[in-house]
């Protein structure tokens, strides 16, 4: 789709809301926005239901500035609290059944390949840590191990949020939370780990500290998943309800965390390392 | 989807090629043609083949954009086929998924994509689906899904039981019950278009007993392997596709329904009964490209046999032995489609009937539960409660006659 197919039919400019005519306007179609542009138009369209001081919220805002093709690229994901703001956005957003996202998502992406021969088509998975980790854990491996061309990007808030605060296998060892009356028994699992041994050609972990650094994250990663092969971002978006940070102290438990144990790390295979040092990222990205 | 009489040329379809010539695939190779010259006018010549064969064949001919395979017994062999079909260019895309529900969630996100999509499982494989596949109707996402019915109960076994066919009749899929490997390989074709008109934009479930059907060879007429049905169009579909070539489709595919408020409990409502009224909307397709909902035989006789599956070729047998060797005209009313289920026709066909017997390869008797339903108030025949065979067992003809009889005695 292009901006064409979602401009204004002329004479109906005022009928249409604001956040509309900021999406049309100045929205990311046709073109790459920057994290300073934030603001100007509404990357999550409507209202949504996410807590004050949300980090995941924060998170998916910069993510929707970092895709590389929106206008071209299908969201997908599962039960959870990401889904409430995922499907305000402008992008077409599919929300399946509990833990599928992956399965979903190669199937979509391999029915866009048979359609669209001549366009890149770019799917993105966004969903929790229990939604990848646990319910989904055999789609998503087996996703990475077939090499399915999408992004998977984990929504870790170490909890299930949603459903109010159980443990997770992202969760820390220990935590105390619903279902670990004890505190959580065992570690949280090592996703990045087993997201290399399955071949994943690109994998980050970054927290949103960062805006500009996550907004290019997201990028390298959806391009990479397009021409090279499977690629996964682990996010810390913590959960300032059911772990009773402070609202304005999001952020600054973020770095605290990030300093402590989710320090921003890529690993980058050598074909997408090669890819990567074949395009000047820093310039507007290939459509 | 073309309604244009006559066979067209699938090469005019592909837009040119600016860059070097692309190597034709036997798929581009095959003729596109009407539903109703395939269906009805194409000379077919008489093949004996398997059930799993009759798959394949009908596969080949339908235009098949993208198949997932997952191994159980005794589905494994037509999905391998299918998997020949894509190494031969038939179909364009395929592989194995990594279990049941990876595999009815990725035919979920390939029909989204707008491309044809089909899979097939049995017994426990579906019932390991069934959470993906009991979703999509409310998701609108047309598909073909083939069942090859085994045992699913405790103890495990690989054995023909068609009982696994009950769970899929509250979710909206329409459901097919097929008789043989002809059947097989018609129903699957008509499938694929009964699923994805507009008014019905519904996956399509065509079941076989396992086994009989599809271990064991029969006749099935079958077109020539040049010619193929009109493409998906997912755009004259009741949902659009999820490409984004459209404006973000909001209500289906995503979460609004999720809020729990009252405009919620209204789409949710509305939305369910749309599934339904579309499922029934399906009728007119299911009359015009496989002759109605049910067949009957001798309409006027008192004892009527009402079946589907397997069960159906036994009592046709079991009809023919009562008129030549009994001197008794038994009617029998062959049901091919279990959703929509042909109430209507039913209460048509029955009014003569003093008794009615459903013979079952099931335990609990799933279509005998559906015809009292059906015929409650309607008619005043007594409605037996079988035979009934589970397990892997047949059903000899005897044990029908038995029960059309019961002052005779029969062994079996």
């Amino acid at each position: 789709m292009s901006v064409k197919n979602i401009s204004i039919t002329p004479g109906w400019e005022k009928y249409m809301t604001k956040e509309y005519q900021d999406l049309v306007e100045r929205g990311p179609y046709g073109k790459q926005k920057k994290v300073s542009e934030m603001g100007s138009f509404k990357e999550v369209l409507e209202e949504h239901p996410m807590c004050a001081g949300c980090a995941m919220t924060l998170f998916i805002r910069l993510t929707m500035v970092g895709l590389p093709n929106p206008e071209h690229t299908v969201l997908i994901g599962t039960a959870g609290c990401g889904r409430l703001a995922l499907t305000q956005t402008s992008i077409p957003f599919i929300y399946g059944n509990y833990g599928d996202t992956n399965a979903v998502a190669s199937g979509l992406k391999r029915g866009l390949e048979v359609r669209f021969k001549d366009q890149a088509k770019d799917v993105v998975v966004m969903a929790g840590d229990g939604g990848l980790a646990d319910i989904g854990f055999s789609a998503v491996m087996h996703s990475w191990f077939r090499k399915e061309r999408f992004t998977t990007i984990m929504l870790d808030n170490e909890v299930y949020g949603n459903t109010g605060g159980q443990e997770s296998g992202m969760t820390e060892r220990g935590a105390l939370l619903k279902m670990a009356p004890k505190g959580k028994m065992f570690e949280k699992m090592d996703m990045m780990g087993l997201a290399q041994t399955a071949g994943v050609a690109y994998i980050a972990r970054l927290t949103p500290t960062n805006p500009t650094r996550v907004a290019s994250v997201v990028r390298k990663a959806v391009m990479i998943a397009r021409e090279v092969g499977p690629t996964f971002i682990q996010a810390y978006t913590s959960c300032n309800i059911e772990y009773a940070i402070p609202t304005p102290k999001v952020l600054d438990d973020a770095r605290e965390i990030e300093a402590k144990r989710y320090g921003f790390t890529e690993i980058i295979s050598d074909e997408a390392k090669a890819y990567l040092d074949s395009i000047d990222t820093s310039k507007k990205v290939k459509k | 989807m073309s309604d244009s009489a006559g066979v067209k040329d699938v090469t005019a379809e592909k837009p040119a090629e600016t860059k070097e010539a692309v190597e034709l695939t036997a798929g581009d190779r095959q003729k596109v043609v009407t539903p109703e010259y395939m269906f009805f006018e194409a000379p077919r010549e008489r093949a004996f083949i398997t059930g799993s064969e009759a798959a394949k064949e009908a596969i080949r001919r339908s235009n098949v954009d993208v198949a997932i395979s997952y191994p159980i017994t005794p589905q494994s062999e037509t999905m391998q086929q299918v998997g020949s079909l894509w190494a031969e260019g038939y179909v364009k895309e395929y592989y194995r998924g990594e279990e049941e529900i990876g595999v009815m969630s990725a035919i979920a996100g390939s029909s989204r994509a707008g491309a044809r999509s089909m899979t097939a499982t049995a017994g426990p494989g579906l019932m390991r689906g069934m959470e993906v596949i009991a979703s999509w109707p409310g998701g609108r996402i047309p598909a073909v899904l083939l069942i090859m019915c085994r045992v699913v109960n405790a103890p495990l076994a690989i054995q023909p039981d068609n009982v696994e066919l009950a769970y899929l009749l509250n979710c909206g899929i329409i459901l097919l019950h097929g008789e043989n490997q002809q059947d097989f390989f018609d129903y699957t074709m008509k499938a694929f278009l009964i699923s994805e008109r507009p008014e019905i934009t519904l996956p399509v479930a065509v079941a076989v007993d396992g086994f009989f059907v599809t271990h064991a060879r029969g006749y099935v007429n079958l077109p020539s392997k040049d010619i193929k049905l009109p493409p998906r169009d997912p755009y004259a579909e009741a949902v659009p596709a999820m490409d984004n070539e459209n404006p973000p489709a909001r209500l289906s595919r995503d979460a609004p329904i999720q809020k729990s408020n009252f405009i919620s409990y209204q789409v949710h409502a509305s939305w369910q009964q749309e599934v339904w009224a579309a499922n029934e909307r399906a009728r007119r397709y299911i009359n015009k490209y496989m002759g109605g909902l049910i067949e009957v035989v001798n309409p006027d006789a008192e004892i009527m046999l009402i079946a589907s599956g397997s069960a159906v070729s036994q009592s046709r047998e079991a009809v023919r032995q009562a008129e030549e060797e009994h001197n008794t005209k038994v009617g029998l009313i062959k049901v091919r489609s279990i959703r929509p289920f042909p109430t209507p026709e039913l209460r048509a066909a029955c009014k003569h009937a003093k008794r009615i017997i459903v013979p079952e390869f099931n335990y609990m008797g799933w279509l005998h539960r559906e015809i009292v339903t059906a015929l409650y108030g309607h008619s005043k025949a007594e409605i037996f409660a079988g035979p009934r065979v589970y397990g892997g067992m047949s059903m000899p003809t005897e044990m029908i006659l038995q029960t059309i009889f019961p002052e005779k005695k029969f062994i079996f």
